[in-house]
């Protein structure tokens, strides 16, 4: 207990930058949640091609795990071109998998089950593959940021890894709730995620809409495969599958299908597993994460703040 | 295409009919005769006089792994199919961390029959190690407790909220089975587990290291097991079960008591995870907590809806199947002589059958579903109702 009291801030502070990796992973279950109605498994596996697509990236520019840390400008740079090469890698695999493995079910309308096992057909594929293609090697992360505390309040630090996995997490979450809010594309997603085949009456092209939701929440998992890997400092091809069950966690605590709920489910998750391991130890980390899952679903079985993507409740 | 499939239908049909008018004699004489050759099946001598090709290499026997090995694996995982079938193909229920089941029997037996299990050495709770025989009935009854217990929460949540919940139950039976100070020892483990009784003739044990009787005696319980559960599902209670499949709020309405037999189900269930558990430490002679991953909880799911959610048969094809196609595929690198290694831009790639496996069986899931996403051997309602939906879809379309 002391341990929690003393280390809060710090506490706070990590707990935070995980759960906004997190968030951003859970976007993505969500938004194929909201409008198909189906845990997309191979999202994780997704998640860990960003991981990768970021490390090659930057060993395009020469850096390697050993290389010496780049200026802060150049390190800016290099972290911004890593978040646009994952994303776009992640965005294609993410429509892939869609194409693939869930649009030829859809085309039968075979029962939702059918729908999890292509998943975990996908999620093998992409991560044997990957590993195949590395020799399951893991690989390091060259080191970008200074590590020192960029400021200081008290005794609560940011170091400016901390600051920009926020940073970035917040505007990402800011810009996909304008989109789906306030674009015409995102009332397609609203509409869809509503009632599917109303929507295609009113002329929404209900299979282009949900490309772009596979392709969104490909985009998030990029942007959070860069930010854990520079936080995590290593990768490996089943890397995916600790993140992408925390996040799921994550998106089901918020309420699924809820973009608000994922994010705000995250960001707990994080906190939570950081303060649960101050108490009770490190080793019961993700023991922590779902026992808040479990404990909240019993009292609000919908999670924290319901399952909706633009859904008037029945 | 679909001439083929059409023709392919009609033979199925046919046989099926044939061995539906046979006289009972000669149906239960077919059934015994198939039991013999499941008896058979790890024999290589077997293979050998009936004179199949390629030498060395017989084309069903695996050649990486001993093939009554992968036999027993096939049937503690076949039982698991048989236990998870219950919850999700009969009830309906969505249950992604079966393998905890698994875990709680294999644990129960560890604790209870090892010498080196912390209750003899550190806590001195019991005198001296249990035989397997009588910790198995403990480890089966633990695991159906278990299942009560975490059913009695979670079976209020539907659909994917159970789902979820019932992975992270098996993630964190993992984590406690991971504590180094604890009773379960963390990855260093509990060795040197019992074996189930028995003696030869000459004095040795039957059970040791050879896997041949294990898989005799897994093969056993599962064809006990079988007529136990198609028994239970042409019961009272298996009508519940489907019922709440089909519609739960209707079923409630018809005066099912579905919470009730929600329970039912998991726990049943459970229960036969538990015991496959069991056989499973008791051939193992080790477990730690690594044993218990949770990809295991996917590929036992796997099992049940690519064999056919919902039908016994298709239980049982499918957890033969998830063991035996990668172990198979395995071992036709050495049978057409595939290489093991190129090299590309200097760099070597292992591109052995063993290596690959997992990627060409995510392959396999993808495309059977496609084309069968019923199942490859459905329950005869459950693919009806496919049916209605597929022309339902044509109408949409």
């Amino acid at each position: 207990m002391n341990e929690l009291i003393n280390g809060f801030p710090v506490l706070t502070v990590t707990g935070l930058t995980q759960g906004a990796i997190y968030a951003l992973v859970a976007l993505g279950y969500t938004l194929v949640y909201g409008v198909l109605r189906l845990i997309n498994f191979a999202h994780s596996d997704v998640f860990m091609i960003g991981t990768f697509g970021a490390i090659w990236t930057w060993s395009a520019f020469g850096f390697d795990a050993n290389s010496p840390r780049p200026s802060v400008g150049g390190a800016l740079g290099l972290i911004a071109l890593a978040i646009v090469v994952a994303a776009i890698l992640c965005g294609i695999f993410a429509m892939l998998v869609e194409v693939t493995a869930y649009r030829p079910l859809r085309a039968r309308n075979a029962p939702p089950l059918a729908f999890l096992i292509t998943a975990i057909g996908a999620s093998f594929v992409l991560s044997e593959g990957m590993a195949a293609f590395t020799n399951r090697r893991q690989f390091g992360v060259p080191a970008m940021l200074p590590t020192d505390p960029l400021f200081s309040i008290g005794s609560w630090q940011v170091t400016p890894l901390q600051l920009t996995t926020i940073a970035v997490a917040i505007l990402m979450m800011v810009a996909l709730d304008w989109f789906v809010q306030r674009t015409k594309f995102g009332r397609g997603i609203r509409a869809v995620a509503q009632d599917a085949n109303t929507a295609a009456l009113m002329g929404v092209n209900k299979n282009r809409v949900i490309l772009l939701v596979f392709l969104i929440g490909g985009l998030m998992a990029g942007v959070a495969a860069v930010l854990s890997d520079m936080k995590a400092a290593s990768t490996r091809f089943n890397v995916g599958f600790l993140i992408g069950l925390k996040a799921f966690a994550a998106a089901v605590l918020g309420g699924i299908g809820n973009l608000r709920g994922a994010a705000l489910g995250g960001i707990l998750l994080g906190l939570a597993e950081n303060y649960g391991s101050a108490v009770f130890g490190t080793n019961f980390r993700d023991f922590i994460g779902f026992l808040v899952l479990i404990l909240l679903l019993m009292f609000r079985p919908t999670g924290l703040l319901g399952e909706s993507l633009g859904r008037a409740r029945a | 295409m679909t001439d083929v499939r059409t023709r392919w239908r009609d033979f199925r049909h046919g046989v099926s009919a044939r061995f539906d008018r046979l006289p009972k004699a000669s149906k239960i004489g077919l059934i015994v005769v198939f039991i013999v050759f499941l008896y058979a099946l790890p024999n290589k001598g077997f293979y050998e006089y009936l004179g199949l090709p390629l030498g060395e290499y017989i084309p069903l026997y695996t050649t990486r792994n001993d093939m009554a090995t992968v036999l027993f694996q096939c049937g503690y995982y076949i039982l698991l199919a048989l236990g998870l079938n219950i919850v999700v193909g009969y009830a309906g229920l969505l249950d992604l961390g079966f393998f905890g089941f698994f875990a709680v029997g294999a644990y129960t037996v560890a604790t209870l029959t090892s010498p080196r299990s912390k209750i003899f050495t550190e806590y001195n709770w019991l005198e001296s190690p249990w035989p397997w025989l009588v910790a198995l009935p403990i480890a089966i009854a633990l695991s159906l407790l278990a299942g009560v217990i975490l059913g009695w929460p979670v079976l209020r949540l539907r659909g994917d909220y159970l789902a979820i919940v019932t992975l992270g139950f098996a993630e964190m039976i993992r984590i406690v089975a991971q504590q180094n100070d604890w009773i379960f020892n963390g990855d260093r483990g509990i060795s040197e587990i019992a074996h189930p009784p028995g003696k030869n003739a000459d004095g040795s044990p039957i059970f040791a290291f050879d896997a041949k009787p294990y898989y005799w005696l897994v093969l056993t319980v599962i064809i006990g097991m079988v007529f136990l559960i198609r028994n239970l599902v042409r019961s009272r209670v298996g009508r519940a079960w489907v019922a709440i499949r089909e519609d739960e709020d209707a079923a409630e309405l018809m005066g099912v008591p579905t919470y009730k037999f929600k329970i039912w189900a998991f726990a049943m269930g459970a229960g036969i995870g538990g015991f496959s558990g069991a056989l499973w430490a008791g051939q193992a002679n080790f477990v730690n907590a690594s044993t218990f991953r949770l990809e295991q909880s996917i590929l036992v799911l796997a099992a049940v809806l690519l064999g056919g959610a919902g039908n016994i048969g298709g239980a049982i094809l499918g957890g033969f199947l998830v063991i035996y196609v990668p172990e198979w595929l395995r071992s036709i690198g050495d049978v057409f002589g595939l290489p093991e290694n190129v090299r590309i831009a200097g760099e070597p790639y292992d591109i052995s059958a063993t290596n690959l496996r997992y990627l060409f069986f995510g392959i396999i899931l993808i495309v059977v579903m496609i084309f069968r996403p019923q199942g490859l051997w459905p329950n005869r309602r459950r693919a009806a109702e496919i049916k209605d939906r597929e022309k339902e879809a044509m109408v949409g379309a």
